[in-house]
Parts: structure tokens; sequence; C-alpha cells
């Protein structure tokens, strides 16, 4: 455990979002923005069948349009040496074999792009776009996942082969058991920034990009190995990043294809994708059924968890998530089955979405909970904490730490839950039904590898440097708060350069680890550049140094905004242009690598998240009066950014729980809803006042700040949370998200 | 590319003389509608005539009726003092529809002559008969949720979009155009049609007739109006049904009383039946129940949208109660 015990000073002043103001006045620059000559502009073509071969394809007017510079195709196309090899050029790597972009004449899915047409302007690709004439043979596509249930299968590899722990489907020979279906639409990520790239070769074998990606290394490597380069010749920028909620996870084929068209006509090339484009190309939450089997003893005692979950993948890859895992470590029970299916469809492959299968996986769990502590005449609060699990029952070690009992408390509080009632319909306020609901989230508390470079400079500024990026979470902020915790400073001396792959390696940003990660290298570099100073201190000569002392250590030194004094006596100091210029140093530079060990602990954040909604039952109109969210995630090292992720989490819960549903035209095999207007996030006037509390203590192990990871439990569990308090209020169960007033009155 | 002439005319005579002269021009206004559809490949005009500088911004009395130019702009309308004390329904629909940001842009006329959002006929890889005669309609077994319940037909079974027009269809308002045939005046209900075998016609102009304004007759109204639109979110979202209901009390009895519907069929649709019930009766639940089975004749579901069989009963005793204060 640390030494400096961080983070232990009670009230610290919040630091506010550092760039805040350059991402609200325009001054950030995301992928599509940067201004470099002679950018040539590209759009893609996608097919408008969902299964079948390219018959023909007629380019010539497209290529006789005026400005145009090239179309690519499949007949045309270079060849892309990670394409021919078979090995598979993405990262990270999923089963099967990812979509080869023009690679030969095979159409798997509606809008799977056939050809890039790249002109001098955007107004004039777009148009030429629309002169591409292709035909196709059509065969019989497949994008209707209640059909198709009985094709589902075991993902490959031994991760997802069904778990099992005491007696199989134990549930059902329990004295009190439920069994229930819960289903999730398809919802697509939607961040406000469209999936972006700026390609540029410098030479045959380099290439930098500007692309949206949430992380640069391993946009890198794909881009290395699927165009045979070293990697030290790809550089890949992503210093901004405007929303992605998994989007960016892994290098799409359109990012392949924007550097493949900037080859071809030896220019800049820049591509943006279409709102539409987003809904084909870019992956999605994938729809999920699942089963849910419970089994409790008459007094409330869990005996048996059965969690079954069928996604949809692609035709092609095998895009698999932790959607059943929380079933086995959740509750302290006995007899645990999970499995996990995939059925392939003709769309494109799934990628992690907000929370991720966890989110997914939690909508059932706990809806089923509420279910059976209601059955068992339970308050579902008393019913949880009848089965917490005091150690991980699944991997059978203690925890790092465990405050869920904390947030059930601090939450109930906050919400008025005493106000409820175990009946449904028990409240009414004229024509509206009021209900309170609860939903427990938790996710993995994982720390990666991450290398920070600090340089104190004699100006007194320190700046850090990580390939990280930030989506919005607020990494820099986050980072900048640990270094000047930990160097005295205050935050407007340190500057932080982030999302190039010109700097200190650091996480993809994903899976609620950065702060863990990221945070604990700032932590550790900033530590070893106070030993630093501290050995520059002890020379001979400086005012440290003494007839009688020949060393002093850090723990003898205050650090602050200007230099280093001595703790016992503050009138010896030295500022820090000062100790650089005797020492000859233009600036002191540390490069640091972190990477947490393994441990005989288990470590997951927890979240629980109450809605109290008022129903009008014979319209159908749902009114989310109050959300609070509670969260154990550690120590919470920069408030007002968590606090907002802690925010976002919740809106994007009533997005899934209340709206946001992908429609397909099965005859077709495409969606019909893909713009925004018609696929519906919350605007604000859909969201309450959103109380946010952490119960903000250290967990010992994970990292020096005693932090846990936040992003995915923001979200896992809001969904539940709602439709429990449907239930509540009306006292029906709706099993199919999204809980729209049709549902509601067909209930 | 496909290029367009653009041209700006200042009196309501030039636009109409250019655009007469012109066979594939069109008009253009605040352009909410119209440039989507040009950007979807929907309508490709090769010339688009401006408007907006056209002298037709006013809101004003004439006379008892409240006069509304056409190119007034839905905030505008939906702020008006004048609007919200006269017609509070009118100002009451205008605010649930669109988002502030294009009710800052879109005017009356454009409101009026806006195209449906069925995705069907937005999306030009598929069907539809309103897009392309003779395509067939891609709603009809389609996803048709949003879709009408009321004087559809086979070849379309498409939605007006809008919420002003609710109102307008209530308060008995009149459109006022002016044409190559000279000036006349539409009353509201016959303003937009029903598809029937023609629904690429959305309303009945002729061409070359351009709207001047509208007008509504002064009404005793005002205490006890609503304007009800049931969605999937709070804004920024078509109704799935949305109910205009206008009820003049004279003590606990309805001396007269309006009701019209949005969001099932192909024209705002006014509910003469219902209104002829609750005309001298009191003004009850169970009076606004029968009301609303009246109002429901009639009505047909084509699968995804029958819930709205039950929705609009009961948004219309809802809308009832709301504006007589019973809610």
């Amino acid at each position: 455990m640390d030494q400096h015990h961080f983070f232990d000073a009670p009230e610290r002043d919040p630091i506010d979002r550092v760039d805040g103001r350059a991402k609200v006045t325009g001054g950030a620059t995301y992928s599509a923005e940067y201004k470099i000559q002679n950018t040539a502009y590209g759009f893609l073509v996608g097919s408008t069948v969902a299964k079948g071969r390219i018959k023909a394809i007629d380019t010539k007017s497209a290529e006789r349009a005026p400005g145009v510079l090239a179309v690519i195709t499949h007949l045309n196309a270079p060849k892309i040496p990670g394409y021919q090899t078979g090995k598979d050029p993405s990262k990270p790597q999923t089963g099967g074999q990812p979509l080869r972009v023009f690679y030969n004449d095979e159409i798997f899915y509606y809008d799977q792009p056939i050809a890039l047409v790249i002109a001098d302007t955007y107004e004039r690709v777009l148009h030429a776009a629309k002169l591409v004439k292709a035909q196709f043979e059509k065969a019989a596509h497949q994008t209707d996942m209640e059909a198709n249930l009985a094709k589902a299968k075991i993902p490959t590899g031994p991760r997802f082969e069904d778990y099992k722990r005491g007696e199989l489907d134990a549930y059902k020979n329990a004295p009190v058991k439920l069994e229930q279906q819960y289903n999730h639409p398809v919802e697509v990520h939607n961040p406000m920034e469209l999936g972006s790239i700026i390609a540029r070769w410098e030479g045959a074998d380099k290439v930098t990009v500007y692309t949206k990606t949430q992380g640069v290394g391993s946009t890198q490597n794909s881009i290395r190995d699927a165009f045979g380069l070293k990697a030290e010749n790809v550089t890949v920028h992503a210093e901004h990043i405007g929303g992605a909620f998994g989007m960016a996870l892994r290098t799409w084929p359109y990012e392949i294809a924007a550097i493949m068209g900037a080859q071809k006509i030896g220019r800049p090339l820049k591509l943006m994708l279409h709102r539409e484009q987003m809904f084909t190309n870019v992956g999605y939450r994938p729809e999920t059924v699942q089963k849910i089997g419970l089994g409790a003893t008459a007094d409330g005692k869990l005996t048996a968890i059965t969690h079954e979950a069928t996604a949809n993948t692609s035709p092609y890859e095998e895009f698999t998530e932790a959607t059943v895992n929380i079933s086995r470590f959740l509750y302290a029970c006995s007899n645990v089955t999970t499995r996990y299916r995939l059925v392939p469809l003709n769309v494109c492959t799934p990628i992690w979405m907000r929370g991720p299968g966890e989110a997914t996986g939690c909508f059932a769990l706990e809806s089923a909970m509420d279910e059976l502590a209601f059955a068992l005449n339970l308050d579902p609060i008393e019913f949880r904490i009848r089965n917490h699990a005091d150690t991980d029952p699944e991997r059978n070690l203690p925890w790092s730490s465990k405050f869920l009992k904390e947030c059930y408390e601090l939450g109930s509080d906050r919400i008025g839950w005493k106000d409820r009632k175990l009946q449904p319909r028990a409240r009414q306020e004229g024509d509206w039904l009021v209900g309170y609901g609860m939903g427990t989230g938790s996710f993995g508390a994982f720390r990666g590898s991450a290398t920070v470079k600090a340089i104190l400079q004699r100006d007194n500024k320190l700046v850090l440097q990580c390939s990280v990026n930030d989506m919005g979470p607020g990494t820099a902020t986050m980072m900048t708060t640990i270094a000047s915790e930990q160097m005295g400073m205050p935050p407007k001396q340190i500057a932080v350069q982030m999302g190039s792959t010109g700097l200190p390696p650091g996480p993809t940003q994903g899976g609620s680890m950065v702060t863990s990660t990221v945070g604990a290298a700032v932590h550790d570099v900033c530590a070893a550049l106070k030993e630093q100073l501290a050995a520059l201190a002890s020379k001979e000569g400086s005012p440290f140094h003494t007839a009688n002392v020949h060393e002093v250590k850090v723990d003898d030194l205050v650090f602050s905004e200007t230099g280093l004094s001595l703790k016992r006596d503050g009138s010896v100091k030295i500022s820090y242009a000062d100790l650089l210029q005797r020492n000859s140093l233009p600036a002191l530079e540390l490069t640091k690598e972190s990477r947490g060990q393994n441990q005989p602990y288990s470590s997951y954040s927890y979240s629980v998240h109450f809605v109290k909604l008022r129903v009008h039952p014979p319209t159908g109109r749902i009114k989310i009066d109050h959300i609070v969210s509670c969260a154990d995630a550690g120590t919470i090292v920069s408030p007002k950014t968590a606090e907002s992720q802690m925010i976002g989490g919740a809106v994007g819960g009533v997005g899934m729980a209340l709206m946001e549903a992908v429609v397909m035209d099965h005859r077709f095999g495409r969606p019909i809803n893909n713009n925004l207007a018609d696929y519906h996030v919350p605007v604000n006037a859909d969201i309450p006042k959103v109380d946010v509390l952490f119960v903000n203590k250290k967990d010992p192990y994970t990292n020096p700040m005693g932090s846990k990871g936040l992003g995915e439990i923001a979200i896992i569990g809001v969904a539940p949370a709602v439709a429990n308090a449907v239930f509540n209020a009306t006292g029906k169960r709706i099993r199919s998200l999204p809980i729209t007033p049709d549902k509601v009155m067909e209930a | 590319m496909i290029n367009f002439e653009y041209i700006r005319v200042a009196t309501a005579k030039a636009a109409v003389d250019a655009l007469v002269k012109d066979g594939v021009a069109q008009w253009i206004a605040g352009g909410t509608n119209l440039v989507d559809l040009m950007k979807k490949g929907v309508t490709a005009p090769q010339k688009l005539i401006d408007i907006n500088n056209l002298a037709l911004k006013e809101i004003k009395k004439e006379g008892s009726k409240l006069r509304i130019g056409a190119l007034a702009l839905n905030s505008a309308v939906a702020d008006s003092e004048l609007v919200q004390k006269e017609q509070p329904l009118l100002a009451q629909a205008l605010q649930a529809g669109a988002s502030q940001q294009i009710r800052n842009m879109a005017t009356v006329g454009g409101n009026m002559m806006q195209r449906t959002r069925c995705p069907y006929f937005y999306n030009t890889d598929m069907p539809c008969n309103k897009r392309q005669p003779g395509q067939g309609c891609g709603a009809l077994k389609g996803y048709n949720r949003m879709h009408a319940i009321f004087g559809a037909s086979d070849k379309c079974i498409a939605v007006h979009p809008s919420d002003m027009c609710v109102a307008l269809a209530a308060l008995d308002a009149t459109v006022q155009v002016t044409g190559p045939k000279g000036s006349r005046s539409i009353p509201f209900l016959s303003f937009h049609r029903l598809p029937g075998e023609l629904p690429q016609k959305d309303n009945t102009l002729e061409r070359g007739e351009l709207i001047t304004g509208i007008e509504i007759p002064q009404n005793a109204f005002a205490k006890s109006t609503h304007y009800l639109k049931v969605r999937d979110r709070s804004s920024y979202a078509f109704a799935l049904v949305s109910v205009a209901a206008a009820v003049d009390m004279q003590r606990n009895a309805i001396r007269d009383v309006r009701l019209a519907m949005g969001g099932v069929a192909h024209k705002p649709w006014r509910l003469t039946a219902a209104e002829n019930f609750l005309k001298g009766k009191e003004a009850t639940e169970a009076n606004f129940g029968q009301a609303a089975q009246l109002a429901i004749q009639g009505a047909k579901g084509y699968g995804h949208n029958n819930f709205k069989l039950k929705l609009a009963p009961n948004a219309i005793v809802e809308a009832l109660k709301t504006a007589v204060g019973k809610s």
C-alpha cells in the first residue's frame, strides 16, 4: 500500500474539466477538423442488399463526374497485405475473419461498403457517389433474431463455455422459483462525432492518420498489420473524441478504406461517415434474448441462478461480451449456471457499448431479482442484502474492497425509499401512478499498464505525456488532479499531452480502467520525480546539503508550486528553476511504466441506481421524477468529472430503458430509423434531477489512489431500476426494452 | 453535381410569376423540411425561389379574426402574446412541435406544406407511392407504428406530421392563398387531403398557388384548451397521437367544443361526431369517454400501430379533462 496516503485529505476543491473551455469554444480539434493541405474527400457507397454478391458495378459515370480522383471497388482495390495473410488485422481480436473491405464480391450486410469514391471537394464526392450503380445477385438474408434463435451456438474458445457451480439449473427444484425471458433490442452508440479519419501517406511505407479511436495504440497495430508497415511508421492522432461509447474500440473497414484511398491517389484523404452509416458500419449493442431462472427459500435466501443469453453477431465474426458473467458473482448463491450463445445475422459485427454486456445482463438479472423479491413479499433491497456476497463466490477470493451495502443505504435515504410501498399501484397522484425502483450494477476494477512521462520545466510547468486519449470522462482532468496533489502544484501549472502514438504508451479508453491505469502511472512518475528532486537537492552546494545533513529524503521535503523546502524549517528552500539551473538541466524529465499486480483479491466496482417515476396508464406515458445513482468506485479522484460521468450513465440508462432501439425492416434487412430524429435518445426534458453519491472509500489494493473504475457502473443497473419502478407504479412487468408508451398500455 | 438556381423575390406576385414561368421551381422559406428532402434525394428542384423577403410575417387582429402571415416563424407565433391570449391552443400546439431551433426557422406556411415523416418516403431505396407513384406502399406491410388509423388507402398509410395544423383544424381556420388565377380562401379542413389513389398529392393547392396567411375566427375557447401530444420522448419526437381540445364551458355544461387529432391520418383529423355528442352535455369523464368512442369509430390498425386504437380514445379523454381542468 502506498506510503503517502494519497487523497486522504478530506476536503479538496475539485478542479474543473481542464479541456472544458477548449471543447465548448471550438478550440478542441477533432479528427475531421485537422487542416491538412491538399486533402481530398472520400465517401463510401454501400450495398443495397443484405446478402449476396456484386454481379456488376458501374463506376464510369462516377469516374467521369467533375473533380473525381478515383473510385475504388473490389475490382481494382490495391491488395492489402494483412488481408492476404488471413491474419486478423483488427485489435482486439475476435473470433472469425473481420470484414475485408473491397476484398471480393461477397455481401454480408446492408450498406456494406462496395465502393470508395474520392473527389476534390466534399460536394462533388457526394454527388459522384450517387452515380455508382451496382447490380447484385441477391441471396436470402437473415436479420430477424427471433426467427433464427435455433441457430444459436456457443462461441469458439474456452471463455464462453457453459458455466456451472453446484447443481445444474437448480432453480427448477427450488421452493420458490422464477423463470422469465428478457429482451433487449439493438442499440447504436450514436456519439455526436461521426466516424471520421484523415489519412496521409508520407512515402511508400509511412502513414499518419487523424482518426476517431479510443486507443491510438490499438489503431496503430491494426494499421501496421493491415498494411504490413513498421509500427514506428504508423502515426495515429486522436487527442479529442466527440463521444464514442465503445464505437471506436476497434479499427473499422471505413478507416482501412480511407488509408487505402489516400495511398491510391497520393494525397491526404478525409472520410467522414454519415449518420446513416453509423447505424450500419461501426457496431452496436447486439440484440440479446435472456432467460433467467432464480430459486430461493421461502425466507429469501437465493439457492439458484441460471442465466442464459443469446446475442446476435455478424456472419463473419464472433463478437462476444460478458452478458451472463455478473450472475456468477453478484450474489451469494451456491448453484449457478450460465450459458452464452451467438446467432449470426446479416448485419455488421457488434461492438461493446456503454457498460457493454454487463449492462444488458444486469437488466435481466436485476429485473428478475425484483420479481422474485415481490414473489417473496420482500423489499427488493432487503432481498439483496440477505444475499450479499461477502466474498467472491465465483473465484473464492476476498474482495479487495466492497461497499455495496453503503450504496443501498445512501441511495435509499436520498430517493425516499421508505415511502415506497411493496404493493404496486399503491401511490396515485391524479391519473398518474407513482413508483420506485432500484437496480444494482457491478464491473471489474481492472488495471492495465501505462507509461507516463513527466517534464518539470524551469518555468514551474509540469508536462505529463501519455498516448491515452479522452472520449469524455475527463482523463486529462484526472491526470492533472493526481499530479497537482502529488506535486503540491496548482492545476494551471500542469499541462497534459495525450492522444498520439508519439507519446509514451497508454491504454485504450474503455473497460473502466483508465483512471486506475494511467492515474497510477501519473502517481508513480510524480513520486519518482520527487525522488529525483530530493536527490538533486541533496547534492553538495544545495541549501539542503549542510555539514551535518548530506541527504534529504522526499518525506523531509515540502513540494510546492515554485520549488521545494524543508519540512521542519521552511526557510531552507530552493526554486525548481534554481535547482535545474544548478544541475545544468533545461528540464527534469522522467518516464515511468506502471502496471497492476496480480493480487489474491477480487476487485469490482459497484453501483446502485434508484428511480422514482410516474406512469400515466391511459396513455402509457412515463415521466421520471428523480434518479439517484450511488457508486462504490473506491477513492473518487476527480469529483466533478466523476459526477458528470455518472450523470451521463444515468441518461444513457434512461435511453436504454425507455427509448433506444434500432428498428429493422426484415423484408429489406435494413434499419429504418437510421437517424437521430427517429432513433430516440433522451432529451433534456426527459431527464430529471440526477443525484450522484459516492461512498468514496479507498480500495487498498487496486492502485495508489485507491480508486476503482466508474465508466461502466454509471449505466449498469439503470435500466432495471426504471423497469422495476414501472412495475412498482403499475403492477405491469415489461421485460422487453425499450418501455415505450404502447408497451405500457398493452402490458 | 445537381446544381440548382436560386433566386429571391420580394412580392407574392413575383413569387407566383416566377414559379408559374418555371415548371421545375419550388419555393423555399425556412427550408427545415425541403433541405432535408433535397439532401435525401427525395426531391431535386432545379430552381429555388426564396420567399423569405415577402411581407407576410405579421400577426394581427383583423376585425374579429386573428390573421397570421404565412412567413411568421413558428417560434414567433408560439411566443406571440396576442396568440397566447386569443388562441392559446395554437400556441400550445406549436410549442409541442419540433425543437426550439427548428421553430426558429420554420414558417407557418412551411409547417402546413411539410411532407410526411414516413421512413419509406425518405429512403429512396424503399418503395413509396407518395415519392414514386406505382412503387407500392412500404409501410402497409412493413413497420407502421407511426402510421394512420383513419382515412388511409392501400396506396398510402402515412400521417401528416404537423402539430400546428391539428390546432388550426380544430379552430376552423381558413388558409389564404394567391395564385395565377387570383386569390382564394380554403377552409383548413379542405386544405390537406386523404391519400386515396393520389398519395403523392398532400393538399388541394393548385400549381402556382402560394399560401399568404391563415385566419382564425374569434372563439370563446381561450380558457379551456389543451394540446396533448403523446410521444416517445418529451421533445423533438413526432406524435404517436396528439389531441387538440378546446371547450367553451357554460357553468358545468359544454356550450361548444372542438376536437382534432394528429398522428392518426394523412391530414389533421377533426372529430365532428364527438364534438356533436358533447355539445350541451356536462363535462364529465363518462361523457368524454362516450365521445371518444364515437371519435374512434371506423379506425383501423395496420399491425404495429394497433395500439393507437386504444391510445387515441384515451388521449381524447385526457385532453378534454385537462382542458376543463379536471385532470
